[in-house]
């Protein structure tokens, strides 16, 4: 009866009342609106036609077009309208739409190559991360090692300098070992990068694992391996999952290294999609049809990751 | 005592603490002690090869004279030279400036704005989960891609944002330029840095409202502390230690900026964007001064490690609670 009573008592004093709530409601979802304008009209212009996209004033409605895409999956050249009159029919709808425009299709553009690196790059940094990251996680986790707060604070340190800092050296580094413009250069060095928030975020998750059920199956006569791999690493999957979404975003999102350590073999999206360049500059609906692809499995990211982004933004520690 | 419970084995379930140590002791294979130097040697391995490395490599550099655009000249030691001209170069302290400006300005909207929506979702209004979550998009963004879609967006007459200006003020939408005049360049990267961030402000304020407990709210109910009352009192001082922990992370981060500014104004109109870090790009990487410029990110280092050490003590705060 005592519970009830108080819990009621809570819930009117604390909670809003409708009107309040009504008001707060009404800021924050136009703030929501405002703020998700400028994604929405990259993702628009994406749809526009060349002249809709550069259209002064700026056109709100359009009819949309695939051209944009069009574009940023091909090399194009611009010919006579005789010459294309005298061209086989189209044999496609891309190549349709590009003959509205008096331009042939020459070949595929290197978006693809690019995006082919930014997702090698990805998962193969997140993979080793999580990896390492893992098992450092796990030793800071359950044994007493010396300095151990020393070497965390060292792990984390290594993720406070400019990048563009870091990368001066590395520069020199990877010519001397001809790493300079791969992808394994690149793995390597977001490993690095990406490992310290896996260490931190790991360790708060595996953290939260009761010890009583690793020190029971060492009592079953399991051996260290075997509890880690049969008892914590089931119970830390969400942890894991959630760090490698966190690793795998740094990756797919990073410029400073990539542009400058990269020019063409190992170029990911970043450096790429502001240089997509048509006739006269850059080519918007191109650029835009670029970030939209680009930005997708963001949004999915983060929708999944809701509950554990401030988690991951704090380096674990803020916990909710 | 009972939290071991072996259905299967009930023996276990009735041993003691000395009982379980033994068994751990009785371990097959490797001690615990060889696991976990093994586990955390790959990490600190990587970490010394791809950042203490280079890092001890280039405080070398730094008191060389070395050029990449003129590698040929034999390497000279040059001891502090590169420092005192760093140290006594006016622009170097103009672009810290700019840097000091546009961190203090960017944090101090982002904490205002954050702090205020975070007030503002806590109040738990129906459907807010959505909206938090739509509000935190654009801080998951890449940075550069954001840099170089606002340019479009930017643009005096082509972008959307001079036409939505000029519909609330009539000012005609080709009179102003916000990337390229040199009074408004500077507030450009506020805005378009406050818009990414100020949704990460706001995840962390809001999580440190929620440890609010309610029953200090009913006290102050039971004593009739005014509204207001309560959020000086206890609203505020119970989530600082968290808005700390923000606005640090956010100056570090900001301090270090490179990539959003660079696709956005690339540092102009003439310098008045130039952050430090497109400083040390330009020497390191246009000019290939690498001497001067290794003795430049060293200086950074020094600052950012500084201020992360006081970050990691905040964070350990933050953690007690």
């Amino acid at each position: 009866m005592t519970t009830a009573a108080a819990k009621s008592t809570a819930h009117s004093i604390v909670e809003a009342s409708p009107r309040a709530k009504a008001v707060a409601g009404g800021i924050v979802i136009l703030y929501a609106v405002i703020t998700i304008l400028p994604l929405l009209w990259i993702v628009a212009t994406g749809f526009k036609s060349q002249s809709d996209a550069i259209a002064y004033p700026p056109k709100v409605i359009f009819e949309p077009t695939l051209e944009g895409y069009v574009n940023l999956f091909t090399v194009r050249t611009r010919q006579t309208p005789d010459f294309i009159a005298k061209l086989p029919p189209p044999e496609t709808w891309y190549d349709k739409l590009a003959r509205q425009r008096d331009m042939v299709i020459a070949g595929p553009s290197k978006v693809v190559p690019r995006f082919v690196n930014s997702l090698i790059i990805g998962f193969g940094s997140t993979f080793l991360a999580v990896f390492l990251g893992t098992l450092a996680a796990y030793a800071f986790s359950r044994f007493r090692i010396p300095l151990a707060d020393d070497l965390l604070f060292f792990i984390l340190s290594t993720r406070m300098m400019p990048p563009v800092a870091v990368a001066i050296p590395i520069y020199l580094m990877y010519r001397q070992l001809n790493l300079t413009d791969t992808r394994l250069g690149m793995i390597l060095l977001y490993t690095a990068v990406n490992v310290s928030l896996a260490v931190w975020l790991l360790k708060g998750f595996i953290d939260e694992i009761p010890r009583e059920y690793e020190e029971a199956a060492l009592v079953d006569g399991y051996t260290r391996l075997q509890a880690l791999r049969k008892v914590v690493l089931p119970q830390a999957v969400t942890g894991i999952a959630a760090t490698a979404i966190f690793c795998l975003i740094f990756s797919w999102n990073e410029y400073a290294f990539a542009v400058l350590l990269t020019s063409g073999e190992a170029q990911t999206m970043p450096p790429f999609i502001p240089f997509i360049i048509g006739e006269g500059g850059q080519d918007w609906p191109a650029v835009a049809a670029a970030t939209t692809l680009f930005v997708v499995p963001i949004v999915l990211f983060t929708v999944l990751l809701r509950k554990h982004l401030l988690r991951g933004i704090t380096f674990g520690a803020v916990r909710k | 005592m009972t939290t071991i419970s072996q259905p299967d084995d009930a023996t276990v379930a009735g041993m003691g603490e000395p009982a379980r140590s033994q068994a751990t002791r009785r371990v097959r294979g490797l001690s615990d002690r060889a696991i976990a130097w093994l586990f955390i040697a790959p990490t600190i391995a990587l970490l010394l090869a791809i950042n203490i490395f280079p890092l001890v490599w280039m405080i070398r550099l730094s008191f060389t004279s070395l050029n990449l655009s003129m590698s040929y000249l034999p390497l000279r030691f040059v001891g502090l030279d590169n420092f005192t001209d760093i140290l006594g170069d006016e622009d170097v302290w103009f672009r810290l400036q700019t840097t000091a400006q546009f961190v203090i300005w960017s944090v101090t909207f982002q904490v205002i704005i954050g702090f205020g929506l975070a007030l503002l979702i806590n109040r738990q209004f129906r459907g807010h989960s959505f909206w938090t979550t739509i509000i935190l998009l654009p801080m998951m963004l890449s940075p550069a891609v954001v840099g170089n879609f606002w340019t479009l967006l930017l643009q005096p007459q082509i972008g959307p944002f001079n036409s939505l200006i000029s519909l609330f003020t009539g000012v005609p939408p080709s009179a102003f330029s916000m990337t390229g005049q040199v009074s408004l360049a500077p507030w450009t990267i506020v805005l378009v840095d406050t818009w990414m961030w100020a949704p990460y402000v706001m995840l962390i304020c809001l999580a440190g409202l929620r440890s609010i407990p309610d029953y200090i709210y009913e006290a102050a109910e039971v004593d009739r502390a005014s509204t207001w009352r309560q959020f000086w009192s206890i609203t505020l001082p119970m989530t600082v230690p968290f808005l700390m922990l923000a606005v640090l992370f956010r100056a570090i981060e900001n301090f270090k900026m490179f990539d959003m500014v660079n696709l956005l104004t690339s540092g102009g109109p003439g310098s008045t964007t130039e952050l430090v870090s497109i400083t040390l790009k330009r020497a390191a990487f246009e000019k290939w001064r690498t001497g001067y410029s290794s003795a430049l990110a060293i200086i950074l280092f020094v600052a950012v490690f500084g201020a992360a050490n006081i970050y990691v003590k905040a964070l350990n705060k933050v953690k007690q609670r």
